[in-house]
């Protein structure tokens, strides 16, 4: 199984290093890994390497490097969900992963470690049966309280207290102090869907595909039986029909292992007692079948004069989101080809930002209302090159934000939608 | 030890699969096992182990076989994807025997595969993706109608880019094949070089088998004269030319111009190659040709240099005049100012052979233009299952064949269990050994002494009369795991020139062998291998027609090493 385990920042600095198996020979294995992940090949994964009998495995988590190495031929998958879950179980612990995070709370990563892992072996990784063990409480940056909240002003003027939560609620540690259980009967619902979408340069999409996640942050005291009702119209596979409309179809839908599905069938609830901490309760699939329009649309005009090198783009990107929600953060990335040198802009509303990065150009828009219409003109110099520009743009965007609260006072249940864009790619 | 529940269960479980002699009495084995498989109180990290253990387990007959493999079935649709790995790597090691239950785990897991593909984490993705490859080794049509999900896109990181343009060149079928190659034409363009390149490959792999359409794109992509697109484009058809006789005339047609646009020397390489082979059907040909010689001092690499003249020689041989005059000046360059040892060596070769005569030139140069049967070779490399199931959720896939051979020769012999090929089942319609094997079996000791004529047939009569009038010569104990497979056995000694003249049907008990052999000198050796029902020991007894202790012992030592060949794959 597993020899050592070490975590790196996003520069190679090890904040924490396990050694389960005493056979590292006496060598620093977390720079052994470092220098090679940063001198490996441009063609070779960097998932998993090897060097001198030892193959390290890593994954990236929040510019973290968490790697684990192993001397025996094992299963990838099952090593790269351990990394995951142990990512997840220190964010669990710490409030959230990063190097501050980890820094501060370096006993309790260590104690984690130690249960988790024996002499190698994974023993448990369940919330459960560490919280026997774990004695020590995390440090947090500063005690969050929800009176804080008066003062921030989110989605408009109309904010009351308790109707709103910042976006950080949930990032605090779930097992901490164990004296203020009163304050923490929360619930967190986020429901994140990512979307991957290919559209070709005559506007047909010719791809299409959603992953979508029901991701449950529960600060309740484990054992409390919790019940999260879909859409009766939920629908699985393309051939099942229910209720009266279209109804909102996923083409396949898998659940953890701890949902209890007996009342899934009739009445589309899912029964679970969720331990504290957090948990995907259900993923689902769909593709290429949307029941509604695309988020967004562009409409791209390019004029490229040889003669002078004079590259106009013209672009009007239409959002088709309902009215209430918007897009936050959207950023188009248009790569460009080499040697383009400047860049004169006219944005359709000054919140708007455009500059040049490396080979493209970035337009971002931090919000974006739905039903509404923006459109920029870019004109570029680029000095005698051949060659069109490569593919069209692609936008990256968090969509539909929205948190809102369901249910009454205690326990507090907070639901939020978020779909954001693997790769909304748009050809031109 | 993983915590698989209690104390118990754990000491059960080790006695189970360690002692042969539990493994013997066949319904407390199976209620330990099914013991195992019902424990649900298990997470996802003792299901994974428990799943490991169960791969030593060999099934005693064909019902139990499947009753295991029901009670996995809900394993199959675990959400951890460790598990449901693990439980397919199970399941087609237990069903070796049954292709179709393969076939079905494979579809099974189809859903699961293609949901790590697209996963969030991006390792489980590359990871994923390797086994994906791996699958399609043996079942190229199993993700054809996904061919969607792995088209790449702009924020993934490289070498996941690479694996999925591998995948897309590896599941083509008539289908998909417009939208793919429009995909992958799509991608030539990209802003990164490597993944243009990898992309313009991965065309010239699709061309083997729809060449009309990959030369419309190929040919369409040299018209953007970009650098490290032209170079790769002219690699690409350097082979095609190679395997697809039949796009020769378009290669021809396309090459003009190229030369401008190709800088470095693999790119230089090639258009040298394919002006020399393919010369008299390219006009300016000799004119290309003479522009390389006369920057040939300037020339850094030997390699284009070492091409040149060859090229230079075989279009001179097909036309002549036009290529007389610097034909001689770069013969004299190279034997006279070349400072590179190897390049002078050829040019002086080829002097030389000049000067033997014409006609001896063009019999030594003018090679076939075109080999097609490479290709089909290649392709029949579709392997079955049953040789890459044990390394079926493994560091295997994920690092590749070839990477994991210099892995695995580094960490030494005791790790050699499953880095061999294992052929344990080969396919049914009979086809030749694969390579490694081969080539071990034909690495014999030199004998010296012995050489073992082929074509050698005895009748039977022949054999048990000549068998029953000898006397043996020499026997011999070889230790012996598990069943014999008398289809390899008798493959296998034909290679060597050893001829089977009858065989038990497997798994028959005791099972007997009757060979017969003769060498140069007409010296007979027959050989009668034998098997015992306790399967640990095969006995060779071998008798000798001319009293020779030398070639003897070298017949044994062939002998030995097939048997050994044999033997070990099975291990």
């Amino acid at each position: 199984m597993i020899s050592q385990f070490f975590i790196l920042s996003s520069k190679g600095d090890p904040l924490i290093y396990k050694d389960f198996r005493g056979d590292s020979g006496g060598r620093d294995v977390a720079e052994l890994f470092y220098r090679k992940l940063t001198g490996l090949p441009g063609d070779e994964s960097p998932v998993v390497m090897h060097h001198d009998d030892r193959h390290f495995i890593h994954i990236r988590h929040s510019g973290l490097y968490l790697v684990a190495t192993t001397s025996e031929n094992i299963s990838p998958f099952s090593l790269l969900e351990l990394l995951s879950r142990l990512a997840t179980l220190l964010g669990d612990y710490c409030g959230s992963l990063g190097e501050a995070t980890i820094s501060r709370n370096v006993a309790l990563v260590y104690e984690l470690l130690d249960e988790v892992l024996d002499y190698g072996y994974v023993q448990t990784t369940s919330t459960e049966v560490l919280r026997n063990f774990i004695q020590t409480e995390a440090v947090v940056s500063k005690p969050f309280s929800l009176f804080d909240l008066s003062s921030v002003g989110l989605f408009g003027a109309e904010t009351q207290q308790s109707k709103v939560a910042p976006s950080s609620a949930a990032s605090r540690p779930v097992l901490s102090s164990r004296s203020d259980q009163s304050q923490k009967n929360e619930v967190f619902l986020d429901v994140v869907e990512r979307l991957s979408v290919l559209i070709a340069s005559n506007g047909s999409l010719l791809k299409v595909d959603v992953q979508g996640e029901i991701r449950l942050k529960s600060f309740l005291p484990s054992g409390s039986e919790m019940r999260i009702g879909l859409t009766e119209e939920f629908c699985v596979g393309k051939s099942e029909l229910r209720g009266y409309g279209p109804g909102i179809r996923v083409d396949e839908v898998s659940f953890h292992s701890s949902v209890y599905l007996d009342e899934f069938e009739s009445h589309r609830i899912l029964r679970l007692q969720p331990p504290q901490g957090e948990l995907t309760v259900m993923r689902y699939q769909l593709s290429d079948d949307l029941p509604s329009p695309l988020p967004f649309r562009l409409f791209p005009s390019v004029q490229w004069d040889r003669g002078s090198g004079r590259l106009q783009v013209y672009l009007k990107l239409r959002c088709d989101l309902p009215p209430k929600s918007q897009a936050l953060n959207v950023r188009l990335h248009l790569p460009l080809p080499r040697g383009v040198v400047s860049l004169s802009q006219e944005l359709s509303s000054p919140e708007q930002k455009a500059e040049l990065g490396e080979g493209a150009l970035h337009w971002d828009l931090p919000r974006v209302q739905g039903g509404s219409q923006l459109s920029g003109l870019f004109q570029m110099d680029v000095p005698g090159l051949p060659g069109p520009p490569g593919q069209g743009p692609s936008a990256s965007a968090p969509l539909g934000l929205a948190f809102r609260p369901c249910g009454n006072a205690n326990p507090h249940k907070w639901v939020r939608h978020l779909s954001h864009s693997d790769a909304y790619v748009i050809r031109i | 030890m993983p915590y698989l529940g209690s104390e118990d269960v754990v000491k059960e479980l080790k006695k189970a699969l360690c002692n042969p002699h539990i493994q013997a009495d066949r319904l407390r084995y199976r209620s330990v096992i099914q013991r195992v498989i019902r424990m649900s109180k298990l997470d996802q990290w003792g299901q994974a182990e428990v799943l490991n253990f169960l791969l030593r387990y060999q099934p005693r007959s064909e019902e139990e076989l499947f009753d295991i493999l029901n009670l996995l079935d809900s394993f199959l649709k675990s959400s951890s994807p460790g598990v449901v790995m693990g439980a397919t790597k199970l399941f087609l090691i237990l069903a070796k025997k049954f292709p179709h239950v393969q076939t079905d785990v494979l579809m099974q897991v189809k859903g699961p595969l293609l949901a790590a593909c697209s996963s969030e984490s991006r390792e489980l993705c590359f990871a994923a993706l390797c086994h994906v490859r791996q699958i399609l080794h043996s079942l190229p049509g199993h993700f054809s109608s996904h061919y969607k999900k792995f088209f790449c896109s702009y924020s993934e990181p490289h070498y996941i880019k690479l694996q999925k343009v591998e995948v897309l060149c590896e599941l083509v079928n008539d289908e998909n094949v417009q939208q793919v190659l429009e995909e992958l034409r799509g991608y030539c363009t990209d802003v990164s070089a490597d993944f243009a390149q990898a992309a313009i490959l991965a065309i010239g792999g699709i061309a083997r088998t729809y060449t009309d359409q990959c030369m419309q794109i190929l040919t369409e992509l040299l018209g953007l004269r970009q650098e490290h697109i032209t170079t790769v484009v002219v690699q690409t058809f350097r082979d095609l030319a190679w395997l697809c006789p039949q796009c020769t005339e378009a290669v021809c047609q396309a090459l003009p111009g190229c030369e401008e646009n190709i800088q470095d020397s693999e790119g230089k390489q090639a258009l040298i190659w394919l002006l020399g082979v393919h010369g008299k059907r390219i006009p300016n040909a000799p004119y290309v040709l003479e522009d390389f010689i006369e920057n040939v001092k300037s020339e850094t690499f030997p390699a284009v240099k070492m091409e040149l003249l060859t090229a230079v020689l075989r279009l001179f041989l097909s036309r002549p005049a036009e290529c007389q005059d610097m034909l001689g000046r770069l013969l004299h360059y190279c034997i006279e100012e070349e400072k590179d040892m190897a390049v002078r060596d050829r040019g002086l070769f080829y002097y030389r052979l000049l000067l033997a005569g014409i006609s001896e030139a063009k019999q030594i140069l003018c090679s076939p233009e075109s080999d097609p049967s490479l290709r089909l070779l290649e392709d029949q490399a579709e392997r079955p299952v049953n040789s890459w199931a044990l390394d079926f959720n493994t560091l295997v896939p994920v690092y590749g064949k070839a990477r994991w051979a210099t892995i695995a020769k580094c960490q030494g012999v005791e790790h050699h269990g499953p880095e061999l090929p294992n052929t344990a089942a080969f396919p049914t319609s009979g086809s030749l050994i694969p390579e490694e094997n081969k080539e071990r079996v034909q690495e014999l000791p030199d004998s010296g002494a012995l050489m073992l004529i082929p074509n050698h047939q005895l009748t039977a009569e022949c054999f048990e009369k000549t068998w029953l009038s000898l006397k043996v010569a020499h026997q011999q104990v070889f230790p012996w795991q598990g069943a014999v497979h008398p289809d390899t056995l008798q493959m296998a000694l034909q290679v060597v020139n050893i001829q089977t003249i009858a065989m038990s049907r497997a798994g028959t008990q005791p099972w007997k062998a009757y060979l017969s052999a003769q060498d140069d000198t007409g010296c007979l050796f027959l050989t009668e291998l034998l098997l015992e029902p306790a399967n640990l020991q095969m006995q060779i007894s071998v008798k000798q027609s001319e009293a020779r202790t030398e070639t003897l012992k070298s017949f044994i030592s062939v002998l030995e090493t097939v048997i050994g060949t044999i033997g070990d794959i099975k291990s």
